[in-house]
């Protein structure tokens, strides 16, 4: 049996001691002589995050697939064995085997969200490893960055070995041959992280230089050596069904986030919204065939004997095959007692029929997602939802028995204008009136209850908004207030709830979003001041983020509220997303001018991702 | 059809709390293909209950949980088709049929045998403090503190070179943890009880042998018990042969 790497009397003492013993079904035990590299995959938040994802499954299974690999997962402790770990100065383990992460060969992090960051330096420092890649010895493990945040790795560049941009299942593994081949020619680290650059999609921060303008900007990022390539181009699946994709996710025992089996549709979104990120650097959107995603979801449930199984998509509804997956899913998946759980959908006459198949009507709730309060607005985005779809989609939902609906918008989008914060008042009052026209008084289980929420926006790379200023955290809560107010003046008042981010949390992830090198001084010097699980309310110090800004000597005026030129070389600039520059220049004057482009499958924007050779752009073509 | 499955629970799995030792279970026996009975309504569960929940950091090999099945293969072969897919630390003992009038674990539980493993030898003194015709013990209730004699509810002990065995009541009428014994022996002893000093394994969960509990002035704590007072779960069930 394993010797677990705390004590029973520590292990008693923190919340949820099964965070930190694997052991869990489905979970991969090999022997460390049987294997020549140990790899391992870090969430760097709790656990009950940390397993919910499901790109962390799929690299897991993938890596272990292969016998002279182990592949183990790491996560943060908590802030409870975080300090006790601290005070006994115990190294970070990896759950499987338990052993010091500084004993592997890699430490791979998955990088999902900005407010994460410090949570990085936290999993270095526990682990005993040096922060700053420089510092690390020849036997410290390789740090590798991959996920959604590696399309602006730059404020994190210091504390990486290197980063992957892209799909991880297209060349991780030749990452690790080529470290095998370099630990048999004993190469070294320096001549590994070389050679590594010229793999598709691995970027070396160390092997460029950045230069800046008197005004901060960048001047030049020019790479240092010839393996280093001038633009680093993203790697994407082209046949989602040739992807590799696990037969048997680990089953956690405690309750996470997500405690359900995922199963990823497609990946990639037609819609164009402006301010999404993943819309745009995950295109071509690719669509997994019904034959596999059946095959996959029979398989996943025998082996991991899930009892909920939920599908995966930004936008489930575009999913060419959906009528048919949830015929099947409800007749034969859900006749085996399995619950089905659809994100994502958008509301209409047919959803509606399936969700009350396969939901208690009394009990859930209907999302919207208009995301700005008018139509100009929503046109400014380019989110296609229209007043009407919503308030038709409303009444035949509240026909059919339902009466909550959630509403979530943004503030603080470019254009924004006072009549689009009342707008997000106005439009939650109709949703309302909706109600009370649609239901007739003897037919009404009660009010109707409207929640709308509002996120502060925030501008992110690589999208049509990555040239879009930011606003004072002060500005934002005044916005919010004005919602609030207008809110309150509604007719159907009484029905509605109106609630609002963190106006400094948002300020943070600006900042960190299109943060170049020098934040990085600013994240450590947060997390010197104590800062972990930001992304946690409680955890949360936006005064101990100021003082870092302070002691680096740091305006983040420079990274929020600062207007772009056109023609600025942002920090990202080096990646190829396969989305042009051009087509985001496009898009970002098409918005200021509150025109709206086509879906993909509408008509082609031309946004550069046909490149790829694959997906939706070449959907006509078959 | 009723099944009664016992199971032991060691190592790690220690620290995995009941409510998530069922959950785990639920999803097993859907691992394990077993033809368990669901209840209606829209968010169907399965129809299962366990007999007395451990707390966590206690080891067990005696844990029972009961299913209902619509149909069963043999006791062997469904033990094996569970422990299949069993994680590290839990391992199936047995699976039997209860008869139909067969009343569920948790309503019978009526006493538990436990060891308690010391790390540096049992302490001596524990055959003096049982000699003691009284143990009081402040138990606290939701609104206040009561004072309890814990002697009637010790049904057996024995000190061993290792640690000590007790015979304790469970169940809802009378339930004594053996760590309220174990404070109150070292309280006696006049030192400070370090949970740690001792791994606690339940052996065995019983129900009053002859069906029922003793009611009224036959009430538990007044009769003599002895070893043949108890019948154990597992008894309770017969095996399903391979022929059947």
């Amino acid at each position: 049996m394993r010797k677990l790497a705390l004590s029973d009397r520590i292990l008693m003492s923190v919340d949820k001691p099964a965070r930190y013993i694997g052991n869990e079904w489905n979970s991969v035990m090999k022997e460390k002589s049987d294997v020549k590299i140990r790899f391992a995959l870090c969430f760097p938040d709790v656990y009950e995050i940390g397993m919910s994802h499901l790109g962390i499954q799929i690299l897991y299974n993938m890596y272990n697939q292969r016998p002279d690999i182990w592949c183990e997962r790491v996560y943060s402790p908590w802030t409870d064995l975080d300090q006790i770990m601290r005070e006994r100065n115990i190294p970070l383990f990896a759950v499987e085997s338990q052993d010091p992460v500084k004993e592997f060969d890699f430490l791979g992090i998955t990088i999902q969200y900005e407010m994460c960051y410090t949570n990085i330096l936290q999993i270095l420092d526990l682990s005993q490893i040096p922060l700053h890649a420089c510092d690390r010895a020849e036997d410290d493990p390789i740090v590798i960055g991959g996920g959604p945040c590696t399309y602006n790795p730059e404020p994190l560049a210091d504390f990486f070995d290197l980063f992957y941009i892209g799909e991880g299942e297209v060349a991780n593994l030749a990452l690790t041959d080529l470290y095998l081949e370099c630990k048999e020619q004993n190469t070294g680290r320096q001549e590994f992280l070389r050679r590594a650059a010229k793999l598709p999609g691995i970027y070396v921060p160390s092997l460029y230089r950045v230069s800046y303008h008197e005004d901060g900007t960048i001047s030049a990022f020019t790479p240092l050596c010839g393996e280093a390539p001038e633009q680093v181009r993203k790697v994407i699946e082209t046949e989602l069904d040739d992807a590799y994709y696990p037969d048997n996710p680990v089953v956690p025992f405690i309750k996470v986030t997500q405690d359900r089996l995922v199963l990823e549709i497609q990946r990639g979104c037609i819609r164009g919204c402006r301010f999404c990120q993943a819309g745009m650097v995950y295109r071509p959107v690719r669509e997994r065939s019904l034959s596999w995603l059946k095959e996959k979801a029979s398989k996943m449930l025998k082996s991991t004997g899930h009892e909920e199984i939920s599908l995966s998509s930004l936008s489930s509804s575009d999913f060419s095959q959906l009528e048919e997956l949830i015929r099947f899913l409800i007749e034969e998946i859900g006749e085996k007692k399995i619950n089905i759980s659809l994100p994502s959908l958008r509301i209409d006459a047919f959803s509606l029929d399936v969700m009350r198949r396969i939901q208690d009507v009394k009990k859930s709730s209907l999302t919207f997602a208009p995301e700005a309060g008018t139509q100009r607005l929503r046109d400014v985005i380019n989110k296609g939802l229209t007043q009407e779809d919503i308030l038709t989609g409303a009444a035949a939902a509240f026909e059919g028995g339902w009466n909550k609906v959630k509403l979530y918008f943004m503030l603080g989008l470019p254009s924004e204008t006072e009549e689009d914060m009342e707008g997000i008042a106005a439009l939650s009052n109709e949703v309302a009136r909706v109600y009370y026209d649609t239901v007739p008084k003897e037919k009404r289980n009660g009010r109707v209850q409207v929640t709308a929420s509002s996120s502060f926006f925030i501008p992110k790379p690589f999208t049509p908004f990555q040239w879009a200023s930011m606003l004072e955290a002060e500005e934002y809560l005044e916005r919010a207030r004005v919602v609030n107010h207008a809110m309150k003046e509604q007719l159907n008042r009484k029905s509605l709830n109106y609630q609002w981010h963190s106006p400094e949390t948002t300020i943070i992830e600006g900042v960190l979003a299109r943060g170049d090198r020098r934040v990085g001084a600013v994240i450590e010097a947060a997390y010197r001041n104590g800062c972990i699980y930001d992304a946690w309310t409680e955890s949360f110090h936006y005064d101990k983020w100021m003082e870092a800004f302070a002691a680096v000597g740091l305006d983040y005026h420079f990274y929020t509220s600062r207007t772009r030129s056109l023609d600025e070389i942002f920090p990202w600039d080096f990646i190829d997303t396969g989305v042009t520059r051009e087509f985001l220049k496009r898009e970002w004057k098409r918005a200021q001018e509150g025109r709206v482009t086509p879906n993909c499958r509408s008509g082609c924007a031309g946004c550069g991702a046909k490149t790829f050779g694959g997906g939706v752009c070449y959907e006509t073509e078959n | 059809m009723k099944l009664r499955i016992k199971f032991a629970k060691s190592g790690c799995m220690k620290l995995i709390g009941h409510l998530d030792i069922m959950r785990y279970f639920q999803k097993a026996i859907r691992r394990a293909g077993i033809d368990i009975a669901y209840s209606e309504g829209f968010s169907p569960h399965q129809i299962m209950s366990f007999a007395a929940p451990l707390g966590v950091g206690l080891e067990s090999q005696g844990e029972y949980l009961d299913i209902q099945v619509h149909s069963a293969s043999s006791s062997r072969q469904m033990a094996a088709e569970l422990n299949r897919v069993m994680t590290e630390g839990i391992e199936v003992r047995s699976v039997r049929r209860l008869p139909e009038d067969g009343r569920n674990a948790m309503s019978i539980v009526a006493a538990a045998d436990y060891f308690l493993r010391f790390e540096n030898g049992c302490p001596p003194e524990f055959d003096a403090f049982m000699a003691q015709e009284n143990i009081s013990v402040l138990k606290k209730t939701k609104k206040n503190e009561v004072l309890l004699d814990i002697r009637p509810l010790i049904y057996d002990f024995r000190r061993e070179e290792t640690g000590i065995f007790l015979k304790l009541a469970a169940g809802s009428v009378n339930n004594l943890k053996p760590e309220l014994v174990m404070e109150a022996f070292f309280s006696w002893l006049g030192e400070a009880w370090d949970p740690f000093c001792c791994q606690i394994c339940r052996l065995e969960l019983y129900a009053w042998a002859g069906g029922g509990k003793p009611e009224g002035d036959a009430a538990p704590e007044q009769k003599p018990v002895s070893a043949d007072s108890f019948i154990s779960l597992e008894e309770l069930g017969e095996s399903i042969d391979d022929a059947e």
